[in-house]
Order: C-alpha cells, then sequence, then structure tokens
C-alpha cells in the first residue's frame, strides 16, 4: 500500500468534531444577583472543572521556598497532577514522590512507608536540602497515620533538614482551613526564630510578588522599611532573613490565617490590609496599617490624587471601550463583586461575574449590588452545566466580550481578557487603575485564550528558584 | 527502595482510564472524589477536552459524606444532572478514599439506574494502578453489556443484497474487524488511531469499530458482527476476550509498526477470521479453546538473537511491544521491553519485564545501549546510553504532546534513529 494512498484513507477517516456537542440546549447556570442566595449563589452536584489552570496549585506555591525540596506522598491518581505541575515548571530536581498502593492500606505500614519513602529519596538526591517539604494525603487523614511521629523521627534522622508538614487533603476542604489557606501558612513554619526588627516588614502569602508601584510597596520604602517578601528571595538564608520581620502584612485573604500562625511563633505582629476597590476602605486599611508599623500615613492631598488619578483612568478606559459587555471572575481578584461594583458604579457594562461563593469579605459589595444593580448575574464555574457554557457562547455568536480573568475569559469564549491570577500583586488603589489599564490593553489586543488559560500556575516561573 | 520516585513521572491513574476509554462515546463519567482528579484529568490526560463537549465530572466527595456513608448526596446529585443532561449512560469510577470506605460501587450503580433510567456502571478503580486497569475495566464493561448480539438473519440478507451480481460472496466480502484499546493516553492524537483504521481499510478490511476513538456508542454497540479483533494496547485484552468468549471473535494483540509487522498481522488476522468462519455452528467452549491457542502464537515471541539487549524500551507493553518487533524485524537489533503499566500474562516476551518503580527500571537498563523511552526518564539513563525520546502521553501528558511521532503510518525516521 503506498503512503499517499494511506494518507487519503486516513484523511478521511479523520475525526471531525461533528460530536463536538453531544448535549445540545443545555441551559447554562446562572442567576440574576437580586434572587442569589448567600454565600452560594447556584447549589451545585456534581462538579465540573474548566480548563482555565492559571492560578497556583500546592506545588507552585511550596516551590517558593528557594532550595526546598518537595516530596508528596500519595495514590497515583492524586501524584498525577502534582509531579507534571513541577514538570511542566522544570522542577522536576526539585520534586519526589512516595506511591501508596493498595497493599499499603492492608498493611497498616502508612507510617513506615512515609519515614522511609522519605529517607530513601533524601539518600538518593545529588545534594542534600536545607528544607524538605512532605506532603501526606487524604488517605493518611482517613487511616489515622501519626504525624508527629513521622516528623520526629525524620528530624531525628536528618537533623542538618528543616521539615514541614504539607498536605494534599482535598477532602478536607470544607472542614477547618481551606488547602490553600493551609499552603500559605506552610510557607512560613521553617522560619527559626530571630531577633525582630522594628524597621522590617514581611508581606506575607502571596503566589506572585507585590507590585513594585503598588500603593503598599511605596508607602514602605518611603518610610525607609525593609520590605521582605518570599517571592524576592533567591537562597534558603535569604528566606530565613524574612524571620527579623516585626510585622507581617497579608493582603490576600487566605493569607490570613498563616500571618496569624507566624505571629503566635515568631512574636511579631500579623496585620491583615483589607483587600478592596472602595477608595474609602483602602485609605481606612492603609492608615491603620502605617500606625501599626508606626510609619507616616499617607496625607490627604496624596489620597485625593491618586484618587483623581484612578477616576481618569476609569473614564479614559470607559470612553475606549463604550458598552462592550464585560464579565469577570473569581480567578482575577479575591473581590470579583466588589470590582463589579465599582466598574458599575461608573457606567460600565457589567453583565456577569463567575464564581461559586460568595467570599466573607465580599459581603457588602454584595449586598449593595442586589439592591443597586440586580440584574447583574452571577454564573457557578464548577456546576455541572457549565461544561457546555463555552460552546454556548460560541454558538450564540456574540459580539465583543471583554473578560476579567481566566475563566470568564473561557466561558466567554473571548479572546479580549485580562490575564492575571490571584490579584497580580496588585494592591490600592494601583489596583484600581492598573485594572483599568489592562482592560484597554485586553479590549485593543487579542490574544490566544485556548492556549493561555492551560498554563499552570501562571507566572511561576518567573518567581520560584531552581536549586 | 519499591514505591518512590526521585525523579521520574507518574503514569495516569485507573480512575483518569476510565473517563479517557469512555469519553466519546456520549456518557457522563464521574469520579467519586473530593477534588483535583477532575482538573488532573482535563489538564493532563485529556487531548481531546477543547474539541469534544463530554461529560467528565466530579462528585465533590467532603469528609463528612465519607465518613457517614452518604450516598444518597452522590446518588441525588446524578439523578439531577441526568435530568438536566440527558447522557447516554452513565459511569460511576472510584478513587482511594471510596476504596477505603467500601463505596460499593455496582450497587449505587444499580440504584442510580433504576431512578434515572439510563444504564449505569459502577467501576472499583482505587486510584492506585495505572490507567490501563481503569480503562480495561470500562472497555471489558462495554464488552459485556453495550455490545448486542449480532443479527444472523439480516446480516446475511444484507451481504446477499449487496453482492447481487457478484460471483463469489465468499471471495468479495471483507473481513470485519473491531480496533480496541486505543486511548489517547498510549496513541495521543496524532492520527495514529486512524492511522491504523486506514491501513486496515486500504488492505481490504472493514473496520466496525475502534475503541474508542473515532466511533460512536452505536458502532460500538455493533461490534459483535466482526470478524476479528486487533488490540492495540493492553487495555483492549479483556474486553477482547469477553467478545471471544460472547460472539466467538478470535483477537490478535499488535500494532501495525513497521512493514514487515504489518505483514505478519494482516496474514494473522486473515487466518484468524477464516478460522472463525469455519468454527460457525461450534460450541462456545471449543471456539474459545482453539482461539486461545492461536492466541499464544500471535504475540511475536521472536528468539532471542544475541545475548544482549541493545536497545531498551520503556513504555505500556503492547505498544513497546510492537515497537521492539518493529526494530528487531526491520534492523536485527534485540530489544528489551520494560513494561511500567500492567500487562496480562502471554503477552511480553520472557527477556521483557514488567517493572514499575524507578529504582527496578533504573536496574534494568543496565547493558542496554540505546533506550527509547519518554523523556522524563531520561534522567534516570545512565549517561553513556543513547537517549531516543518516545513522548507517552500516559507518562508525561501534554508537555511533549506535539513531538509524538506516528509511528504507524511513518515508522521508518524513527527506526533511523536507531542504526547504530
Amino acid at each position: 500500500m503506498r503512503l499517499t494512498e494511506i494518507q487519503k484513507i486516513a484523511d478521511m477517516l479523520k475525526r471531525v468534531n461533528e460530536n463536538k456537542e453531544i448535549v445540545k440546549n443545555v441551559e447554562i447556570p446562572s442567576i440574576r444577583i437580586a434572587e442569589a442566595g448567600f454565600p452560594q449563589p447556584v447549589k451545585t452536584g456534581l462538579e465540573y472543572a474548566s480548563p482555565a489552570r492559571g492560578t497556583w496549585n500546592i506545588v507552585h506555591t511550596g516551590m517558593l521556598i528557594p532550595e526546598a525540596h518537595e516530596i508528596f506522598v500519595c495514590a497515583s491518581c492524586c501524584l498525577r497532577g502534582v509531579v507534571l505541575t513541577a514538570a511542566e515548571m522544570n522542577a522536576m530536581d526539585r520534586f519526589s514522590t512516595v506511591e501508596i498502593r493498595e497493599h499499603n492500606l492492608l498493611d497498616g505500614d502508612m507510617e513506615e512507608l512515609v519515614i522511609e519513602g522519605v529517607s530513601d529519596i533524601i539518600n538518593k538526591l545529588p545534594k542534600r536540602p536545607p528544607a524538605v517539604l512532605v506532603y501526606t494525603s487524604c488517605v493518611h487523614h482517613f487511616t489515622g497515620v501519626d504525624l508527629d511521629m513521622i516528623y520526629e523521627t525524620l528530624r531525628e534522622r536528618f537533623p542538618d533538614i528543616d521539615f514541614t508538614d504539607c498536605y494534599m487533603n482535598p477532602i478536607m476542604r470544607k472542614s477547618g482551613m481551606t488547602p490553600d489557606q493551609l499552603m500559605r501558612s506552610r510557607l512560613y513554619m521553617l522560619l527559626h526564630k530571630r531577633e525582630l526588627n522594628s524597621k522590617a516588614v514581611a508581606i506575607i502569602g502571596n503566589d506572585l510578588p507585590t507590585d513594585e508601584d503598588s500603593d503598599l510597596v511605596h508607602m514602605l520604602e518611603r518610610a525607609d522599611v525593609k520590605v521582605h517578601e518570599i517571592t524576592s528571595c533567591k537562597t534558603y538564608e535569604e528566606y530565613q532573613e524574612m524571620a527579623e520581620s516585626s510585622v507581617y502584612v497579608s493582603y490576600y485573604p487566605d493569607a490570613a490565617p498563616g500571618g496569624d500562625m507566624l505571629a503566635e511563633r515568631l512574636g511579631g505582629t500579623h496585620f491583615a490590609l483589607k483587600y478592596t476597590y472602595d477608595y474609602n476602605e483602602i485609605d481606612e486599611t492603609f492608615a491603620e496599617l502605617a500606625k501599626v508599623i508606626d510609619i507616616p500615613a499617607r496625607k490627604q492631598e496624596e489620597i485625593s490624587e491618586l484618587r483623581a488619578f484612578c477616576e481618569k483612568e476609569l473614564e479614559e478606559t470607559l470612553e475606549f471601550i463604550g458598552n462592550t459587555p464585560i464579565s469577570i471572575d473569581y480567578t482575577y481578584s479575591p473581590r470579583p463583586l466588589g470590582l463589579a461594583l465599582l466598574l458599575l458604579r461608573r457606567g460600565f457594562n457589567v453583565k456577569k461575574v463567575y464564581l461559586d461563593a460568595v467570599a466573607a469579605g465580599d459581603k457588602p459589595a454584595f449586598e449593595y449590588l442586589q439592591k443597586k444593580f440586580p440584574d447583574l448575574e452571577l454564573s457557578p464555574t464548577v456546576h455541572a452545566g457549565m461544561r457546555f457554557a463555552q460552546t454556548a457562547s460560541r454558538n450564540e455568536k456574540q459580539g465583543k466580550v471583554l473578560a476579567i480573568g481566566q475563566k470568564a475569559a473561557y466561558f466567554e469564549n473571548t479572546n479580549h481578557f485580562v490575564n492575571v491570577v490571584e490579584g497580580g500583586g496588585m494592591i490600592g488603589y494601583e489596583a484600581v487603575y492598573k485594572t483599568a489599564r489592562l482592560m484597554r490593553e485586553a479590549f485593543e489586543n487579542e490574544k490566544d485564550m485556548e492556549a493561555l488559560v492551560g498554563i499552570k500556575g501562571l507566572g511561576c516561573e518567573d518567581t520560584c528558584c531552581s536549586v | 527502595m519499591k514505591q518512590t520516585s526521585r525523579i521520574t513521572s507518574t503514569y495516569s491513574a485507573d480512575t483518569m482510564g476510565v473517563c479517557s476509554a469512555l469519553f466519546e462515546l456520549g456518557g457522563m463519567t464521574i469520579m467519586h472524589d473530593a477534588s483535583g482528579c477532575n482538573s488532573t484529568y482535563t489538564t493532563h490526560d485529556e487531548p481531546r477536552w477543547y474539541d469534544m463537549d463530554s461529560m467528565v465530572y466530579i462528585s465533590a466527595l467532603t469528609e463528612m459524606e465519607a465518613i457517614m456513608g452518604d450516598d444518597e448526596k452522590l446518588l441525588g446529585d446524578i439523578e439531577e444532572a441526568v435530568s438536566d443532561l440527558q447522557p447516554k449512560f452513565v459511569a460511576i469510577a472510584g478513587t482511594p478514599i471510596p476504596t477505603m470506605t467500601g463505596f460499593d460501587f455496582e450497587s449505587v450503580a444499580a440504584v442510580a439506574e433504576q431512578r434515572t433510567g439510563v444504564p449505569c456502571f459502577g467501576f472499583a478503580t482505587t486510584g492506585m494502578n495505572t490507567y490501563i486497569h481503569g480503562a480495561s475495566m470500562a472497555f471489558e464493561a462495554l464488552a459485556k453489556s453495550f455490545v448486542y448480539e449480532p443479527d444472523k438473519k439480516n446480516e446475511d440478507a444484507s451481504e446477499r443484497s449487496s453482492h447481487d451480481g457478484e460471483n463469489d460472496n465468499n471471495i468479495n466480502k471483507k473481513i470485519k474487524v473491531n480496533i480496541i484499546g486505543l486511548t489517547p493516553l498510549d496513541f495521543s492524537i496524532n492520527d495514529q488511531d486512524s492511522s491504523i483504521a486506514a491501513w486496515l481499510e486500504a488492505e481490504g478490511f472493514e473496520v466496525v469499530s475502534r475503541w474508542a476513538m473515532g466511533s460512536s456508542a452505536d458502532e460500538i454497540a455493533g461490534a459483535g458482527s466482526a470478524d476479528v479483533n486487533l488490540v492495540v494496547s493492553a487495555s483492549g485484552i479483556a474486553a477482547a476476550k469477553v467478545l471471544l468468549e460472547r460472539f466467538g471473535i478470535p483477537y490478535l494483540v499488535g500494532v501495525p509498526i513497521g512493514r514487515n509487522q504489518k505483514e505478519c498481522i494482516l496474514s494473522d488476522l486473515e487466518e484468524l477470521s477464516e478460522e472463525k468462519r469455519e468454527s460457525e455452528g461450534l460450541c462456545p467452549d471449543v471456539l474459545k479453546s482453539e482461539c486461545m491457542v492461536e492466541q499464544a502464537d500471535i504475540t511475536y515471541d521472536y528468539p532471542e538473537r544475541k545475548k544482549e539487549d541493545l536497545v531498551a524500551i520503556i513504555g505500556e507493553g503492547v505498544t513497546s511491544l510492537a515497537l521492539a518487533n518493529a526494530i528487531e524485524l526491520e534492523l536485527d537489533i534485540p530489544t528489551k521491553v520494560i513494561c511500567a503499566t500492567e500487562c496480562p500474562e502471554g503477552i511480553l516476551r520472557s527477556k521483557d519485564r514488567i517493572l514499575p518503580d524507578e529504582e527496578d527500571i533504573m536496574s534494568a537498563l543496565g547493558g542496554a545501549v540505546i533506550v527509547i523511552a519518554d523523556p522524563l526518564y531520561k534522567p534516570i539513563c545512565p549517561a553513556e546510553t543513547k537517549f531516543i525520546s518516545l513522548p507517552h502521553e500516559a507518562f508525561s501528558g501534554r508537555l511533549y504532546r506535539s513531538d509524538i511521532p506516528n509511528l504507524v503510518e511513518n515508522s521508518g525516521d524513527f527506526l533511523k534513529m536507531l542504526q547504530i
């Protein structure tokens, strides 16, 4: 058989996407905010996962500790996602696994498997790491594994290594601290107590570095305060220097529990800076921070200038994008409803916000929007019906939609989107005017949405150092 | 130490194997798990995710539901989703926590079927085996429950009608074949699946169904009319055995890579289908024993030509063996397969090994001059060996997808890299 003939038939047999739409006329779940419940606007049952992958996971976050080695002890179905996360971020040299198999559940040797598996890997590493993050899983939780004994034994065996307990136990996501909160708190468990420096502050709990032109960094630098942030640490020693900070500032809401733990352990003060788009709240929270650090607060003149600048940027943006429908999702900002409110008040055509639950910090915006903008739609991202949202958007052949966030971009099937996750290191007034600029940029330039949103841990390769 | 991997990856798990096998058939597959499996599957194991709106979900199991044995929550959610989305069937696949709590997949599937009126399957996957195990369970279930008895009377009438005017019906009748064991985890989406079908069609066969890339659920259901099955990965063997048992369809295990191997496969497929035709009317036991004897001869157990195993191939059993056969038949270079996934007995040669652990694989590579494997195996290969990259979606996911060659259509360029 000649190759060309085979090719011809292969082309004929090549799958076409006629069956792309397996289910037709599915109603895409959404609800008017006026009718939405709190905290879960739309009830979900079976859950769907959209291919938007820019937010960081526990592998990315752990890699922020310079020179540390991660060891996951899990079943293969759980290992698969994390090992390929490490591979995709070119960090396989800092990542190892111990695989739980069926017989381990019956043999009752789970502690031994962790201890001997972790020891075996450490002994095989070409260079001894200063720190090892051991991730246990749901299986350990359900079998009542003695984690204290495990870590005690490992510390005895390897006194030159700092160990910390990390977790991949999503089954506990509705019991106590969420996996995200837990992981962000683990980042600082390896810090050794040292003398506090009243002129040093640590910004904690962020995956992405705080913008150098943010309100926060400006304020601290102007007051000659030394700023530590894990995202800028290149060595383990540099990371340890964070422990001198007398104040730990968190502003990403899920970082707050870690800040409290850090204060209790190292003796500094934790301040949870409010993440908000409301000008008055921005001023209040920054004034409180200045008091805690004992530095001058921003003067009214400066505040007025910042507000005027934000309004100018927003006006320019509104003029530029006009009545274009806008969708926002929770991966862009931890306060998506606060952002929607900011934009709606200024005449932007915000049609929809994608979120699965309204965070406590977004409740005031939620309640205000219910009264003043009752037609704003809320859509869940994990509801089973969302599997068909992208196809529905494609079929609707709607005009240009501007999405703020990756999930909104995917569901709206738009290439005009702001490709930022987890707040992108923006805080204060800077988060307002920079968002406006990013909206203009997204409106003007198309991006390859399907390619970009699939990249895991947006920005991780720039932030996480290799050994 | 076994079970540890210092630097290599992990194969896709059985839970994902179920999803992959059933992806194109219009059903709804539910991973009974807390969270994470679904995003892993869609990101790393399912290259068709953007192109087909297949329904793969997670049950979002919570700690309290697991502890309290609250199966009603899952059943209610299934009922609601089936009512909204109307899948052709429902499949529930297990993960570690349901395994630990003793979740009864078959019973829950039976209750769900009763309540929804849609066929439901329960797969007691544990998340602790490779994708081969799960895909095998799914294909086997299809063979048992989905494939209907071929209607002999209608089939014969149809054949008579279609051959009106021809001199000899038997001569012109095409051999009907199913291709079993196709998933992107082993064959990616570079058209290797279509190339196998195209090659068979070009050689005068009629492809009845492709399990399960490129066929509808209806085509799979009609697989019982085939004369012979071509099993292209270990995940298809259990289903082929069921089809042998149910309909007397013999099967051949192999992948058409390389000119000589293709000829062997064609000749064996013809031989097996002829035997099946001759055995019409025999009782199932006789058919089974006859065909199983044939089966033993067709896994290409070529004698070792040299003592050294010059080329070591790491990967899935059947596809790796097919590549090994091609190398031996085309280049006369001895090979050794290191199968890192499950593979039923009787497929691999005596010199091949099933080794899932990194440490054992490293030991087995001693003596190899060339290693053919996924790029994520490279760090454990001896520095002095020549490493030839053969990305495997089930191991490295989407990382090297664009570099996966279509060995069915063009093995020549790949084999050239081995010439020493």
